[in-house]
């Protein structure tokens, strides 16, 4: 059983480094702002996600996984905020982007 | 499993810092923004493996502060950027 | 190399250029942006020196909310002609300066004396008595009460030199920005759903504080940070600074710590110390007020100068 949670985790975590990998190449690379949001939310709140959901089996039960899981809520909820509101703002300033 | 969960944090924290380059490069001050969103979500990752490396169970707040605070240069730069018409102008774009 | 020390040294290594960028960049924009992102490294810094109390303040203040004052400070800067660039004089001296801190910090820390000075295992004794757990808030409302009480006063100062910035016909207005957003849009989203949140989690951080890392700084900080994105959604004014409310959340916790040490002469054998079995109950009551005090206080520093009359 603890192995088999720890290759859960493994397996987690490390697919969650690589999203983290696939958002920044995507941030480094991409050659349109609104790209480069699209890129950096989506892939890096995934590889939280995935980080976050590798991490449950190892914190105490239930409120060190409560507060794991509304850590990543919160970024989900600003990174959303965040990511609307600069792409009206790239919007609003170059209407052809 | 601790080295493990270290070595990703040395990784996303890796992550963090070539992202970085955008606020180097990045053409526009939006693109430098950016980066801060990076820095919001890449830092409560490695604070979180950390927090389990290192067995302090504390080290979650610090991500949860980290993520409740994450939005706010966002909020500021958006709302400061072309003058206070923007939460005008945002309150009637439709949703 | 173990990889505790392996990440050590990329933390290091990383906190070091970027420390370098923040001065050497050109743009004030790019140079606001990478100081955030030192102070989100400082704060990992500070977890791996075992010390989360600090990482929490950092996390905080250091990235929150400076960041969010620098970036205002920023854009109000962009409509002026001013060039920013210093004379060389000036920056010698500041590099000097500078060097001289860091030699001597070099010095202290690379040459360690034969007995190391230590108070924590006696901090660690004596704390039962006062029944905190946390060595860090003993410290502060036990063993250096004093210290804590001047550092509220402090803060007190700073909002009244922020305030004196005012001009003349300005005061008594009303400080922030004039929005006159609707309830629709997105910024009143996150206004909506993120203060509710964010003051359970400022009461757990203020609560918890008695045994593990937190305490009324890290609550009241983010209690100033949610007030502060409702102001900025404009789903409430700014309280105009001549308001009664205002100046009596701003004066209620430096002036109860002040009430209690001062009864401290009648009730137990001084200033600031507690009588015996009652130090816990006085401590979480002190430990409220100062939770709304900094979070009045510090909401009100960030969002600076009244910049108008309240409408009558």
């Amino acid at each position: 059983m603890r192995l088999a949670l720890d290759i859960f985790t493994a397996l987690a975590v490390a697919g969650g480094a690589f999203f983290f990998l696939a958002g920044t190449v995507g941030l480094l690379r991409f050659r349109d702002t609104l790209t480069r949001l699209h890129a950096l939310t989506k892939a890096d709140n995934l590889g939280l996600g995935l980080v976050t959901l590798g991490l449950l089996p190892l914190v105490a039960w239930p409120l060190g996984a409560l507060k794991l899981i509304s850590v990543w809520l919160f970024v989900q909820l600003s990174g959303a905020i965040a990511t609307q509101l600069i792409a009206r703002l790239v919007r609003r300033e170059d209407p052809q982007a | 499993m601790v080295s493990f969960l270290l070595a990703a944090a040395i990784f996303i924290l890796a992550m963090v810092a070539l992202g970085l380059f955008r606020v180097f490069c990045g053409p526009t001050d939006v693109d430098r923004m950016m980066a801060v969103q990076l820095l919001g979500t890449g830092g409560s990752a490695v604070l979180l493996l950390l927090a389990v490396a290192v067995e302090i169970p504390a080290i979650v707040d610090v991500a949860l502060m980290l993520a409740l605070l994450a939005a706010f240069a966002a909020v500021t730069f958006v709302t400061s950027a072309s003058g206070s018409p923007a939460a005008a102008e945002d309150a009637t774009d439709s949703r | 190399m173990s990889m505790a020390n392996a990440f050590d040294v990329a933390l290091v290594a990383l906190l070091l250029a970027i420390a370098v960028w923040v001065v050497v960049a050109r743009a004030a924009f790019s140079a606001i942006v990478v100081f955030i992102a030192y102070g989100l490294l400082v704060a990992i810094a500070w977890v791996r020196l075992f010390a989360v109390d600090v990482a929490l303040t950092e996390a905080a203040i250091g990235s929150g909310l400076t960041g969010m004052l620098l970036l205002g400070a920023a854009a109000r800067l962009r409509g002026t002609t001013a060039s920013g660039r210093c004379g060389l004089t000036l920056r010698i001296v500041a590099a000097m300066f500078c060097a001289m801190i860091s030699l001597g910090l070099g010095a202290v820390i690379l040459t360690p004396p034969d007995v190391v000075v230590t108070l924590a295992p006696a901090a660690m004794a004596n704390l039962p008595p006062s029944g905190l757990g946390n060595p860090v808030a003993g410290v502060l409302f036990v063993y250096r009460a004093f210290d804590t009480l001047l550092e509220k006063v402090v803060l007190l100062l700073a909002l009244l030199g922020v305030w004196s910035l005012t001009p003349d016909r300005l005061w008594g207005g009303v400080p922030g920005p004039q929005v006159d957003a609707g309830p629709d849009g997105m910024l009143a989203f996150l206004a909506q759903l993120l203060p509710p949140l964010g003051i359970v989690v400022a009461v757990y951080m203020t609560w918890t504080g008695a045994d593990h890392p937190g305490g009324a700084f890290q609550g009241g900080t983010v209690l100033a940070a949610m007030w502060i994105v409702v102001i900025i959604a404009g789903l409430q004014n700014a309280p105009s600074i001549d308001q009664r409310l205002v100046r009596f959340l701003v004066v209620v916790g430096p002036a109860i710590f002040l009430g209690i040490g001062l009864a401290g002469f009648a009730l137990a054998d001084g200033f600031l110390s507690y009588p015996a079995g009652y130090a816990k109950p006085l401590i979480i009551v002190v430990e409220v007020a100062l939770t709304l005090s900094i979070g009045v206080t510090l909401g009100l520093v960030a969002l600076g100068t009244p910049q108008r009359m309240r409408r009558q």
